[in-house]
């Protein structure tokens, strides 16, 4: 029985395709930020990696399993900050998801809660010990994710609320969901969204704005509706080839709304064509396929839990922010992960493929 | 160990997730994948035409650029008119999110009424979006600034550099020259009209309007590549604006000058003109209005100043203001008595007046026996009376017609006023009634139903001294015309042109012999008399009322007569004609006090052009058929009050 971990067991193959997609992420914020005030963000954006890429190395070596035993603790804490963040956190355009920490740092508790609750529900699943699931036990899954997300989407902030959701998912497909559970769980949902959306109260005025304007582009040409619009011709613009790194006429000229965060994809897309963007999806599918085979030699029942619940989070921000770019979904402020700018997508990011190291490089410790 | 124990106890039950449900979510993100690639596919592949147009509509805008308007210049080549650079802001419809908003904050910065912005908008409502709409012109650096500050709140403010009109101050020359003005939608709306786009400049009256074609050149149009904001970040193509065209008028800015001096203070006008060409050495019409306030940001102030100005600033007296032309008809009527032979052996005991039909025609003194040689010198209304009722009024009217009374000159110039020549026919047809005899003798001395212009009568005139060679009166040589403007310049102000009268030699020499006298020592114009200058002419003192309306009225501001004077120098064939309207002027003497410094200002000047070669024309006794008569012993030693 080997007791020790070893780097030799670091998945690096996954580390290359991860580097690979930061350093196009870098030169793509680059080119989308040259003629504007925020032309060092390619700089900035580096220096976020340089904290991420340590950071993945650290949590690598700390056993997963003391993660897991620190999870309810942490969860609490993180419960903590969202309410805390509600009261004395930096309000920007509206809504208050920053704690400022002094210096200039801005930390964002929402990201980090998606962290810990991808170890809570794994460790919540384990504790189940592979038995049926009971509606108790739906119920309580739900609690653990909602209590989470509602004050997350108090703030408001709907984006990373609805990036809690695929951890939910994830877990009871994992944790042995029947699919009579399933239905009656989907039709529950429905009715319950069917409600909010006639009562229209739960969402912000932009919020339905931008719902209105993803069934109909034209109602507000310079809002939502423009920014869909905008990223739509930036998209086919890009036609097979794309214009040229510098060269996209929606991205250089402003027209495509901050193409270094949300709609970076559009912006690469417009400058790459649609070989540069098949290529991205190409990334990301060796990066997701790379993480479930991970999932599936985890040591235990925990690791694979762990892996699939980033995959989950993951995939859902791809769907949801390259499906909003192409206009197959609505505009949601949900960042692309490994490609758009910003400081706590990277960390949440580098943390989480730290901790999927962390199970790999313990695949063997039985 | 703890981190031992930890593993095993994670470990300690041997479970495991399926595969089938890990192999699930691979088919699940191949799944995913294949649709986002999709969609990708459906816009760069299927969707690229469309998506590459509307990516280079969003960047590329096309610009107007303006033409920079002809220049106007004096017949020396003096510049009269001229551009200066200037800034204007426009309104980019399709860059407003929300104007209603904005608009208060646009106010502000323009120092603009909100209201204003708001009719400009409903003014352009129906016109495109993509089209912008002038919003202000002539702006003022700190509003410049202001727009430059706010070029991320107020995107849809654009400002372009542009030529404006600056006219000379004061309203100098400001109605032959006319001004400019944005095209109104009334006008964009006429097939006239078809060449211009909203926010034109176009000529709104005199020389401006008239030649409006010529001087406008031809805009050119700039594609420009603009980011989100609107704001220029580079340039693809352009058509270059072809410059207006440059005018040299007929004007004489010395002679101008004098002009403009004499009327100052004044009602009235004045028109010189050159009799050999018809070219308008200077023409003033007073009182004036400042072209400039009309070239830019017109104040509802200053407009409704003019406009209600009981004098009519607006008013082009040289061509529009119809008045009785008084004793100064007295040339034409010489003409036409002369021609009809009737005039030459007519000798007129003058008592005061006479009777005619049983009603008492007065003469202003008694001029005892007068004759042709003396009838226009002394301005004897007893002669024209008597001759008025030999010739009858449809031989008077065929002979004012003929040269150019009741008829438009054709002058180059809009809104010229034709006036009334009275006539029996006239009389039938806009009163519907028979003309009376009586009414003719009133006319024989330039009142009752004869209403003139300046331009009128200087041609008129002018012709006489000429030997019968009437011109197109004009402002701009023609020679900067190709024939198919200048024939549609003519058809557009059409008029009775250049024309040829018949006129005896010996009726010639006896007229222009005639209006010598008036400035000699018994004329009545002896006080104007210019010395070593050949400086002829006729006064004229024009009723306003009726003698007995004016006895019942008082003496009102209103009831002081007019006074005319058409003045020429040489005698014959003159180089110049001077017709000055003094409304309430009191006596033709006044004005000719005025005519003969412009005269002498234009004499002096071709003096020292011609190197003091030219020698006065004196005139030439042994052509009259009688000596002058001596003066009258009731020449009074001030000029006659009533002509």
């Amino acid at each position: 029985m080997r007791r020790f971990s070893s780097f030799r067991d670091f998945d690096w193959t996954l580390l290359t395709l991860v580097l690979l997609m930061s350093v196009i992420s870098v030169l793509e914020i680059k080119s989308a930020t040259l003629h504007t005030k925020f032309h060092n963000f390619d700089h900035k954006q580096l220096a976020f990696l340089m904290v991420g890429i340590p950071l993945m190395f650290l949590i690598s070596v700390i056993d997963y399993h003391r993660l897991l035993d620190l999870a309810p603790w942490a969860y609490g804490v993180s419960l903590i900050l969202l309410v805390a963040v509600k009261a004395v956190g930096t309000k920007v355009l509206g809504a208050r998801r920053w704690i400022n920490l002094g210096g200039g740092i801005h930390f964002q508790p929402s990201e980090w809660v998606k962290l810990v609750l991808i170890l809570t529900v794994a460790r919540y699943f384990w504790g189940l010990a592979g038995r049926e699931l009971s509606w108790i036990d739906i119920a309580k899954a739900f609690a653990m994710v909602c209590v989470p997300m509602g004050l997350v989407l108090i703030q408001p902030d709907l984006g990373t609320a609805l990036t809690y959701f695929p951890v939910l998912v994830a877990g009871l497909f994992l944790g042995g969901i029947r699919p009579k559970q399933v239905a009656v769980l989907i039709l529950g949902l429905a009715v319950l969204a069917g409600g909010a959306w006639l009562s229209g109260k739960r969402l912000k005025p932009y919020q339905q704005a931008r719902l209105t304007s993803f069934i109909n582009p034209d109602a507000d040409p310079k809002g939502s509706g423009y920014q869909i619009k905008q990223s739509l011709i930036a998209v086919g613009s890009g036609g097979l080839w794309g214009k040229g790194t510098n060269k996209g006429t929606q991205t250089q000229g402003d027209f495509l709304p901050i193409p270094y965060t949300d709609f970076i994809f559009a912006a690469f897309c417009e400058e790459h064509g649609f070989v540069g963007g098949i290529g991205i999806l190409l990334l990301y599918f060796l990066i997701l396929t790379r993480l479930i085979q991970n999932a599936q030699q985890a040591s235990d029942m925990p690791g694979t839990f762990i892996i699939m619940g980033v995959v989950a989070v993951i995939l859902f921000q791809i769907v949801v922010n390259i499906g909003m770019v192409v206009g197959l979904m609505p505009v949601t402020g949900i960042p692309l992960p490994l490609m758009s700018y910003g400081g706590s997508s990277i960390l949440f990011t580098f943390l989480a493929l730290g901790i999927v190291m962390n199970i790999r490089m313990r695949r063997f410790v039985n | 160990m703890p981190l031992t124990s930890n593993a095993e106890r994670y470990n300690a039950r041997d479970e495991k997730v399926s595969a089938g449900k890990l192999h699930a979510t691979q088919y699940l993100v191949v799944l995913v994948l294949a649709v986002l690639a999709a969609g990708m596919w459906r816009l760069q592949i299927l969707g690229v035409e469309n998506y590459r147009v509307l990516a280079e509509a969003n960047r590329i805008r096309k610009d107007p650029v303006r033409a920079p308007r002809g220049r106007l210049l004096d017949r020396e080549g003096r510049i009269l008119v001229d551009n200066y650079p200037s800034v204007s802001c426009y309104l980019l419809r399709e860059q407003v999110k929300d104007l209603q908003t904005d608009i208060p904050l646009i106010a502000r910065g323009l120092h603009l009424p909100a209201e204003q912005i708001a009719a400009t908008l409903r003014r352009y409502g129906s016109s495109p979006k993509y089209e912008s709409i002038p919003l202000k012109q002539d702006i003022t650096p700190d509003e410049q600034a202001f727009i430059e500050a706010h070029r991320n709140e107020l995107p849809e403010l654009e400002t372009r550099d542009e030529q404006r009109r600056l006219y000379p101050p004061g309203g100098f020359a400001a109605h032959l020259v006319g001004y400019v003005g944005e095209v109104s939608e009334q006008d964009l709306n006429s097939s006239k009209f078809d060449f211009y786009e909203p926010g034109d400049v176009v000529g709104k009256s005199g020389v401006e309007q008239t030649y409006d074609s010529l001087l406008r050149g031809t805009d050119g149009s700039r594609d420009v590549i603009v980011n989100s904001h609107g704001k220029e970040v580079g340039q693809l193509g352009q058509v270059l604006a072809k410059p207006g065209q440059d005018l040299r008028l007929t004007i004489d800015l010395d002679i101008q000058r004098v002009a403009e001096q004499v009327m100052e203070g004044k009602i009235g006008a004045l028109v010189a003109m050159d009799p050999h060409t018809g070219e308008i050495l200077a023409m003033v019409s007073r009182p004036t209005f400042d072209p400039n306030q009309f070239a830019v940001r017109l104040t509802r102030n200053y407009w409704s100043q003019i406009i209600n100005d009981p004098d009519h600033p607006l008013m082009n007296k040289a061509i529009q203001a119809q008045l009785a032309p008084g004793s100064t008809f007295k040339v034409i009527m010489t003409l036409a008595g002369l021609q009809e032979g009737v005039a030459q052996d007519m000798h007129v005991a003058c008592n005061g007046g006479a009777t005619f039909y049983g009603h008492f025609f007065a003469c202003d003194k008694h001029h005892g026996s007068v004759d042709i040689f003396s009838a226009l010198p002394y301005s004897c209304d007893t002669f024209y009376y008597t001759l008025a009722n030999r010739l009858g009024i449809d031989t008077m009217a065929r002979y004012a017609s003929s040269v150019g009374i009741g008829v438009k000159s054709g002058v180059d110039l809009p809104e010229e006023a034709a006036g009334i020549m009275p006539s029996e026919a006239w009389k039938m047809k806009t009163q519907h009634e028979k003309w009376y005899a009586g009414e003719t003798i009133s006319v024989g001395i330039g009142q009752g139903a004869i209403e003139v212009t300046p331009m009128q009568m200087a041609r008129a005139v002018g012709g006489i001294a000429s030997g019968g060679f009437l011109r197109r009166p004009h402002l701009v040589f023609p020679d900067q015309l190709t024939n198919d403007q200048l024939t549609a310049m003519r058809s557009t102000y059409p008029g009775s042109g250049d024309k040829t009268i018949p006129l005896t030699v010996e009726n010639w020499q006896i007229i222009t012999d005639d209006m010598a006298n008036v400035t000699g020592p018994i004329g009545t114009a002896a006080e104007a008399h210019l010395e070593g200058i050949d400086f002829a002419g006729k006064t004229g003192t024009a009723q306003v009322m009726s003698h007995t309306a004016l006895a019942a009225s008082g003496k009102g501001h209103n009831t002081v007569p007019n006074a005319w004077f058409i003045g020429i120098a040489p005698r014959r064939n003159p180089d110049i004609v001077v017709a000055v309207l003094w409304e309430h002027g009191n006596w033709g003497n006044n004005s000719a006090k005025l005519a003969a410094q412009v005269i002498n200002a234009f004499v002096t000047k071709q003096r020292k052009h011609d190197g003091n070669i030219r020698v006065v024309d004196t005139p030439r006794l042994d052509l009259l058929k009688t000596s002058l008569p001596k003066p009258a012993q009731t020449t009074p030693a001030q000029p006659p009050a009533g002509e």
